[in-house]
């Protein structure tokens, strides 16, 4: 019985042998020997020049100042958009339901040049919004931030509506507060930005080539990973313990405080580790749409592409280094993560068996 | 506090989970709702619960004679307890029972030694306060369920709400939390419904018992009556296992199986058929040979002598499968084996037409005659 089984389960000796020296093998060309050749060729004219490549030249500082910016900013709006997209994924059905699981992966898909590209179509000075941009670009801005203003009113408002598990009249009564709030968020946002003229009127907005379009074909790139990583936690961790706290007498806002985001925290962690992570290092959408402007659009792999075109291999070394150092922390606090969120989930799985 | 539910009907879809279903609960009372899954007995939990709402116009749910629709779940007084328990798995014991003191608002919030002090009382009532600092995950089922119970009590409901509150446990530990859960709530006296789907543990608990079926109710009525007097085909059958078989009366004279006896009041005479006829397992008494009484006459096939009752199945002539319980003893006394002869006779007997409403409840006295104890439906057809 025992050496049948074996049998049926274990593969040839050599066969064994020899997956495990071609992964090993293609792991330390592929990843191992240029990981370290980065740090050697950085560390080659020792520590006073790495550093002196590192941050003495100002379009370095800066590009490591943009990276910084930019990737915070796309990593912030991505878990808004993960934890707003995943909830309605999870919690409600919806026409388009599907439609929208589905384009939350296009990212993944869709090669970055062609993200990039697409957003100096719509957003480039000569794009279908050009003409408009050039003439009076910040006219737009005050709509916009009182949109935002209203939608993130009128999303809390929801949160806690759908918490209270309306009854027919109560549902109709509380659908006109919701819309009313809305509406009086958006004029009121809206009329104190045209009097106090805080935008400039009759310049050119610049989106493209400048840092918000860094950050649009950062976000676009990068939105796929929260979401993915909170729609199945979200699904397996069910709506019971939140009816569990609405029972007991917490209001929306508690129960998403107090029971749902300590339920998805380690998902929502992991997600905003892998989602930085490509932030800082995304290459292709952001070289469409920075402009390579020295100093002004110019991220840290974007730097280390032009230091290295302009033959200085010590000084685009040095950047890569910091790159990858900062790609070894984030594997380093990713896999701490999961040993983390897999000990949660275990511990989850066994909640609901019940067994003695 | 009182609970009534009035006209609620339910409908997922197409799906009718409820239809058109009225109950009252009186305050203070222990109260199964009791059915096979699918019934609509969660569903109608539910909507006492303000956890679900019944369809729109569709009918009321009272608390203590006053309409609850406009209350939210939190509002309503109640708690709930849910079959899977839906613990806090990031809460420790002790503070999955505080929650509901925490979260309220700061008006009523007690001070933190009050809610110490509260939730250790609680702890201590479920004979858990030792493992205050758990969390969900190292506990048992058990222990789970009476962190839930802590829970729930911890607010301080008018109503006490239980989803298949022992489902997911295993036999042993259910029977304790059974009569656990007994003590408890004739130690607090709080209105509680639980839903089930174990007639024993209905019929073992509660004060009164609510039947469903198909989004309605069969019956509402004491473990007694509800088992004495099943109201419908369904309650009979799914109160305890049956023997069923298709007879007739006629001419005052009732026909089942190879058995024939005297039935003169039966429908006053009157053909009845289809009529069906069940008879419990331990209503039989089991000869070895005939003694006048109107009998089944069956072959022994299998005999389960494990447990308290001696399980015997029989098959007649006819190819009816009967199924019979003994005692011990008698088993002892009989000195039976598979293939004796048997005489089964009846000793109660259900009839029911159409597959629904009982029509006559018989028992049979020990010697020949057959007395009529009632006849529930005395218009019958």
């Amino acid at each position: 019985m025992q050496s049948e089984r074996r049998q049926a389960q274990s593969d040839p000796v050599w066969m064994k042998w020899g997956l495990t020296a071609t992964a090993t093998g293609v792991i330390a060309v592929l990843v191992l020997i240029p990981v370290i050749n980065v740090f050697a060729e950085a560390l080659s004219g020792g520590i006073g020049v790495y550093w002196r490549n590192l941050f003495a030249d100002p379009e370095t500082r800066h590009s490591i100042y943009l990276t910084l910016t930019v990737a915070p900013i796309a990593v912030v709006a991505n878990i808004i958009f993960a934890i707003a997209a995943s909830w309605a994924i999870v919690h409600f059905e919806f026409p388009g339901r599907t439609l929208l699981t589905a384009l939350i992966d296009l990212p993944f898909s869709v090669s970055p040049v062609v993200a990039g590209l697409m957003f100096v179509l719509i957003f480039g000075l000569q794009g279908y919004l050009g003409k408009f941009l050039r003439r009076d670009g910040y006219s737009i801005m005050p709509y916009i931030m009182a949109g935002i203003a209203a939608v993130a009113v009128i999303a809390i408002h929801s949160i806690m509506q759908h918490r209270q598990l309306p009854s027919a009249n109560r549902k109709s009564h509380s659908c006109v507060i919701v819309v009313l709030s809305g509406v009086a968020t958006f004029a009121a946002v809206l009329i104190i930005q045209l009097y106090f003229h805080i935008w400039p009127e009759h310049q050119s907005l610049k989106i493209i080539f400048a840092t918000p379009g860094l950050v649009l074909a950062t976000m676009f790139v990068t939105f796929p990973f929260v979401a993915r990583e909170l729609i199945p936690v979200m699904e397996a961790i069910g709506p019971e313990e939140e009816l569990a706290a609405l029972s007991l007498g917490a209001s929306g806002w508690q129960t998403f405080w107090r029971v749902t985001i300590p339920n998805i925290k380690w998902g929502l962690i992991y997600g905003v580790i892998l989602c930085n992570a490509r932030a800082v290092g995304e290459f292709g959408a952001v070289y469409v749409v920075s402009g390579h402007i020295e100093g002004k659009t110019d991220t840290m792999p974007l730097r280390i592409e032009k230091l290295f075109q302009e033959y200085n291999l010590p000084g685009s070394f040095a950047v890569a280094s910091a790159l990858t150092l900062l790609a070894l922390l984030t594997l380093a606090a990713k896999t701490l993560v999961e040993r983390k969120a897999h000990a949660i989930h275990t511990r989850g799985a066994h909640t609901r068996g019940g067994i003695r | 506090m009182s609970i009534e539910v009035r006209n609620i009907s339910k409908s997922f879809g197409a799906f009718k989970a409820l239809d058109d279903v009225s109950l009252q609960v009186p305050k203070g009372q222990l109260v199964a709702l009791l059915g096979p899954s699918g019934s609509g007995k969660t569903t109608l939990l539910r909507i006492i619960a303000g956890l679900e709402f019944g369809d729109p116009g569709s009918g009321l749910v009272l608390f203590h004679g006053s309409d609850v629709a406009n209350y939210r779940v939190g509002d309503r007084g109640v708690g709930f307890v849910f079959q899977h328990y839906a613990l806090f798995r990031h809460l420790s014991v002790f503070e999955n029972v505080a929650f509901g003191l925490r979260v309220k608002p700061r008006r009523e919030r007690p001070s933190k030694s009050e809610i110490r002090q509260r939730v250790m009382d609680l702890l201590k009532l479920v004979q858990l306060d030792r493992l205050a600092d758990r969390y969900p995950s190292q506990l048992s089922g058990g222990q789970r369920q009476r962190v839930a119970l802590a829970r729930a009590l911890a607010v301080e409901p008018k109503v006490l709400l239980l989803d298949e509150p022992f489902g997911a446990l295993d036999a042993k530990v259910r029977q304790e939390l059974r009569q656990w859960l007994r003590r408890l709530h004739e130690e607090i006296h709080v209105t509680t419904l639980f839903v089930t789907h174990d007639q024993d543990e209905a019929l073992e608990l509660a004060d009164r018992v609510v039947v469903m079926n198909h989004g309605r109710i069969e019956q509402i009525g004491t473990p007694e009556q509800v088992f004495q007097e099943p109201a419908t085909e369904f309650v009979m059958n799914f109160l305890g296992s049956v023997n069923v078989f298709h007879g007739r009366a006629e001419g005052g004279r009732l026909r089942f199986s190879n058995l024939e006896m005297h039935a003169p009041d039966l429908a006053n005479g009157a053909e009845v058929t289809p009529l069906r006829i069940f008879v419990r397992p331990h209503d039989w008494t089991f000869e070895t040979h005939d003694n006048g009484t109107p009998c089944v006459r069956a072959t022994l096939r299998t005999v389960n002598a494990a447990g308290p009752k001696v399980r015997l199945q029989l098959v007649t002539d006819e190819g009816d499968v009967i199924n019979v319980e003994i005692s011990q003893e008698r088993y002892g006394e009989l000195g039976i084996s598979p293939g004796s002869a048997a005489f089964l006779a009846p000793r109660d007997i259900k009839l029911f037409k159409d597959q629904k409403d009982l029509l006559a409840t018989w028992r049979v006295a020990q010697d020949v005659t057959v007395e009529e104890e009632r006849l529930l439906s005395p218009e019958g057809p």
